[in-house]
């Protein structure tokens, strides 16, 4: 970590190791599993086996007669109900409206992919569910029906269909900016380079790894719920559950997501669990349980990426960017999960232009239902998959007109005097200084000794390469006015209350939620840094609907840059009425207060009152102005960003290959990182640790694979290769070149997501570099994961 | 049927049957759960316990195979005085955990390959932890924790 951030202790900036970690590392942490009751009740989930089929008859009788079975849910119980909303609207080309299927609790008429939820029991204990639950299995008849898998058959087929509704398997089939598309093939037409490429971006499960858990609870003598689930956001869990799916007063249920153990995506969303056991908990009166098994998860919890991808590039000959043009088919499986439609849309297509200045950018991507598990934003959602394009096709023109590959990045980035520079796919980007990373990550690498290791490992019958990726992201999300005007249903503000108890320790309530990225600590250290009091007098409460204000939740890299900005606003509310308080007791004009380091003072004097005198005086309130003041102190903001943020960077990996087996091994990898200003820098280089170490996983390892009848080959840790920890390697990371946000108070961009956006392409490029070096130059491009195979087959076709 | 054992140090007993796994047991009946349930098919390494002093996935095991062995937790790692033993203090001091789901089983892994192998290289310790699956911290910062808690062992 750079020097001066070693030095500093507490505040902004300061490396603050964890609070919550003594719990966690203690085994005190509670997780939703962790948590038993009085009277509970065990649900277990009936899964199709088949990946599309139509249920003929689910006979109930035998299982409901199994000793502790206390109840059975079919898609008959909530055919009746609503069903889990999508929560962004995309238009087509031609105007008309996305196709959107209703996505019900539990299957009703057809199954729609391999663990697609139909029924469910409940049991007193759960082995009883289990073995009920497999009775109900064998009792149900669904006649199979042909499985649509391929992504491309299926928008070709008019017959088969995932949704009888739904002609073409399409979503829609969107072009960002469609205005744009006769300049942009113009633009093709007389270029006088065309590099083309047809990429994978391969589906990923994304394996937190704590299982999806959820406890539906029910209070008769006053009709609530309460909902304690594994969520990202509890907030958009209980309007979901309340107004769309069971219909039930929003303010008769809590949701409580108390620690949860990792999301990446996947648990921003409902999943229909949660409202089955709060169903169930109403009709048995007792609480129900449910907890994932893995195998379950890697069924049923919101995949990510899946998109087949032509890219092209027009350029000059002399590597002069002209136009990027894509044409994508985006998975989204079986049934619309709460943000997949935006995924490959406003999160890809507005990103096509990267950090360059590239005149014309036309995108088109066609969202294809299929027989699979729902596709989801999964850590970067979209970005990662814009990033992947945009640096393969670069390497690969400059592979082609025999250009530097690092010098064509630079001659094509805007550079720091653009800005504010709006892009042509849509978005402003504030600040940024792209040549910085850039410069930064070639000093990091040494990439000016590469020859000599390269030499080393070719001594060894190893080749060695280089990858460059240099890439951007929107995050912070996001802008209300903007996402509305592109189709999204909720808005994305963030809010915080902050409670200065009469004692003068801090309650600060927010809308983010923590699962695994540490707000407890920086949270409190950010308002401890405004307000001039110790980090231990503050206390951050999140994940509960009971305590906190209407929040978002944490995804998109948005804690700080949104939530944190409100709280920092809430906290000025809090020093503004201080003033006004401070100026009665002291009997000062407010204008003359000033506030430092704890302390409100009558400027140019030595009066002054202490923070908790003010507090002390807001709650008992004997000398008090309270003909003008409400006392208490206790304030809340909401804070709606006005722009995205764009952290950008620039990655550098170096691979080796072994050409007999194939194996790639990462060497090392350097990360330059530009997040604008940075509050606990210790937290934001784990970030970015296990970003990359995701994106590893996707480069090398992962890879989610249906069979052609839609069986899921890859559904255990035996067949899906998770990064372990002699994959990868120490990473090497900075963020020293630091461009701060323009927006927003605190100058942060958000760090979440650009380990998984910016390595793949750095990685895969690493790849075809070290081959090419090797001689094996007929190899244009390797799909991800680039396994030993892959490569091998490569080298040897 | 009757399991009896010492677990953290303490006499436990309690109800099983024959199929009850030591992880059900140690979560469900001791509610110790600080052992966590990651996978069903043994990978994960979440439910990492020490029974005798080996390393031990207790996922892997029935209640009743461990019937009078000694069985440590996460919950029984931390120093008698309640502070953090020292593995556990090179996990926070190298911000080693994240969402600290996998955490329980890394430091149960870790503490065994230490008592083997005192002054692990990266390489072994990279090694000694391909049965925990972390999928927050890219695993580096894991590794660095183990290394300062290796060295930071005295030489006896
Ligand atoms: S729960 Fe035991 S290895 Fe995963
Ligand atoms: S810290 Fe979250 S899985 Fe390891």
């Amino acid at each position: 970590m750079p020097k001066d951030f070693e030095a500093k202790t507490t505040g902004i900036g300061a490396p603050m190791k964890r609070r919550e970690d003594i719990r966690f590392l203690t085994g005190r942490g509670v997780y939703t599993d962790d948590i038993k009751l009085a009277g509970q009740t065990y649900a277990v989930i009936v899964r199709s086996q088949v990946a599309h089929g139509r249920i003929k008859a689910i006979r109930t009788e035998a299982a409901a007669a199994m000793e502790g079975v206390l109840a059975i849910f079919t898609g008959e119980d909530f055919k009746d109900v609503g069903g889990n909303p999508a929560g962004w609207l995309i238009k087509s080309r031609n105007g008309e409206p996305m196709r959107e299927p209703k996505r019900p609790v539990l299957a009703h008429g057809k199954v729609r992919h391999v663990g697609d939820a139909y029924a469910a029991v409940i049991a007193e204990t759960y082995e009883q569910g289990r073995a009920a639950a497999q009775q109900l299995a064998d009792d149900t008849d669904i006649e199979e029906l042909p499985a649509i898998i391929d992504m491309k058959a299926a928008a070709a087929d008019a017959t088969n269909r995932v949704h009888d509704e739904i002609p073409d398997n399409l979503c829609y089939d969107w072009g960002w900016i469609e205005d744009n598309r006769a300049a942009v093939e113009e633009v093709f037409a007389r270029a006088p380079h065309v590099t083309t490429l047809e990429l994978v971006n391969n589906r990923l499960i994304p394996n937190a790894m704590e299982p999806r858990a959820s406890i539906g609870e029910y209070f008769p003598g006053t009709g609530d719920y309460k909902l304690t689930t594994t969520s990202q956001n509890p907030h958009l869990t209980r309007l979901l559950v309340a107004a769309f799916v069971l219909g039930i007063p929003e303010n008769k249920l809590t949701v409580v997501a108390p620690d949860v153990g990792g999301g990446f995506g996947s648990k921003i969303y409902h999943y229909g669990e949660e409202a089955l056991v709060l169903a169930a908990a109403k009709r048995l009166g007792r609480p129900v349980r449910w907890t994932a098994e893995r195998s379950e998860s890697f069924l049923s919890d919101a995949h990510g990426r899946d998109h087949v991808t032509k890219i092209e590039l027009a350029c000059e000959k002399d590597g002069t960017f002209l136009a990027f043009r894509t044409e994508t088919f985006a998975n989204v499986g079986a049934y619309l999960s709460n943000f997949a439609t935006v995924t490959p849309t406003f999160l890809h297509g507005t990103l096509m232009a990267g950090p360059y200045k590239v005149p014309h950018v036309y995108v088109n991507v066609k969202t294809v239902f299929t027989n699979t598990a729902p596709v989801d934003a999964y850590r970067g959602a979209g970005r990662p998959e814009a990033t992947f394009s945009l640096e393969r096709v670069v390497d690969q023109m400059c592979r082609e007109l025999g250009l530097d590959a690092f010098e064509v990045r630079r001659k094509n980035f805007l550079t720091p005097d653009m800005f504010p520079y709006t892009t042509p796919v849509g978005l402003v980007y504030d600040t940024g200084n792209y040549q910085a990373t850039l410069d930064k990550v070639i000093e990091m690498a040494d990439v000016a000794g590469f020859e000599s290791r390269r030499a080393a490992s070719a001594a060894k019958g190893l080749l060695r390469g280089l990858g460059l990726s240099t890439w951007i992201e929107a995050c912070g999300i996001a802008p209300s006015h903007l996402v509305g005007i592109l189709g999204a249903r909720v808005g994305l503000y963030d809010a915080a209350t902050v409670r200065v108890n009469a004692t003068g320790n801090i309650s600060i309530m927010v809308g983010a939620h923590s699962h695994g990225q540490g707000h407890e600590t920086v949270f409190a250290q950010v308002a401890a840094d405004r307000l001039g009091v110790p980090e231990s007098s503050i206390e951050i409460v999140h994940g509960d609907t009971s305590k906190i204000p209407f929040g978002m939740g944490s995804y998109g890299s948005r804690s700080l840059a949104v939530c944190g900005v409100a709280m920092t606003k809430a906290i000025d509310k809090i020093i503004a009425k201080g003033k006004k308080i401070a100026a009665h007791m002291l009997e000062a004009s407010e204008a003359d207060i000033t506030f430092e380091a704890g302390k409100f003072a009558v400027a140019g004097t030595d009066k002054a009152k202490t923070f908790g005198e003010i507090a002390f005086s807001a709650y008992v309130p004997h000398n008090y102005p309270l003909e003008t003041l409400e006392p208490g102190l206790e304030e809340t903001a909401f804070y709606d960003p006005a722009n995205f943020t764009y952290p950008a960077g620039a990655y550098l990996c170096e691979a080796e290959v072994d050409p007999e087996t194939g194996k790639v091994t990462i060497e090392a990898f350097h990360c330059a990182d530009d997040f604008g200003n940075v509050m606990n820098p210790m937290i934001v280089e784990g970030q970015v640790h296990g970003g990359v170490g995701q994106g590893i996983g996707q480069a090398l390892l992962e890879s989610t694979t249906y069979d052609e009848t839609g069986q899921l080959l890859t559904g255990s840790y035996m067949d899906y290769a998770m990064p372990r920890a002699s994959d990868v390697p120490f990473y090497n990371v900075d963020y020293s070149c630091q461009t701060p946000c323009t927006h927003n108070p605190l100058g942060v961009k958000g760090c979440g997501e650009a380990g998984a956006i910016g390595s793949p392409p750095a990685v895969v490029n690493a790849v075809i570099d070290a081959l090419h070096r090797g001689g094996h130059t007929h190899i244009k491009h390797i799909d991800m994961p680039v396994s030993p195979q892959r490569v091998w087959a490569a080298i040897n076709g | 049927m009757k399991v009896s054992l010492t677990v953290n140090g303490k006499p436990m007993s309690g109800e099983v049957e024959g199929r009850t796994l030591l992880s059900t047991f140690l979560r469900e009946t001791l509610s110790l759960t600080g052992t966590h349930i990651g996978c069903d098919t043994s990978q994960c390494g979440a439910c990492t316990v020490h029974v005798d002093g080996a390393q031990v996935k207790s996922c892997t095991v029935f209640a009743l195979d461990v019937q009078g062995s000694s069985v440590t937790t996460i919950e029984g790692m931390a120093n008698t005085d309640g502070s953090l033993g020292r593995i556990q203090q090179a996990f926070q001091d190298h911000h080693g955990l994240q969402c600290g789901f996998c955490t329980p089983g890394m430091v149960m892994a870790s503490a065994a390959l230490l008592a083997v192998n005192p002054t692990p290289t990266e390489a072994e310790v990279r090694h000694h932890l391909e049965g925990n699956i972390c999928r927050c911290t890219g695993y580096h910062n894991i590794v660095k924790a183990v290394m300062a808690a290796s060295d930071a062992i005295p030489a006896e």
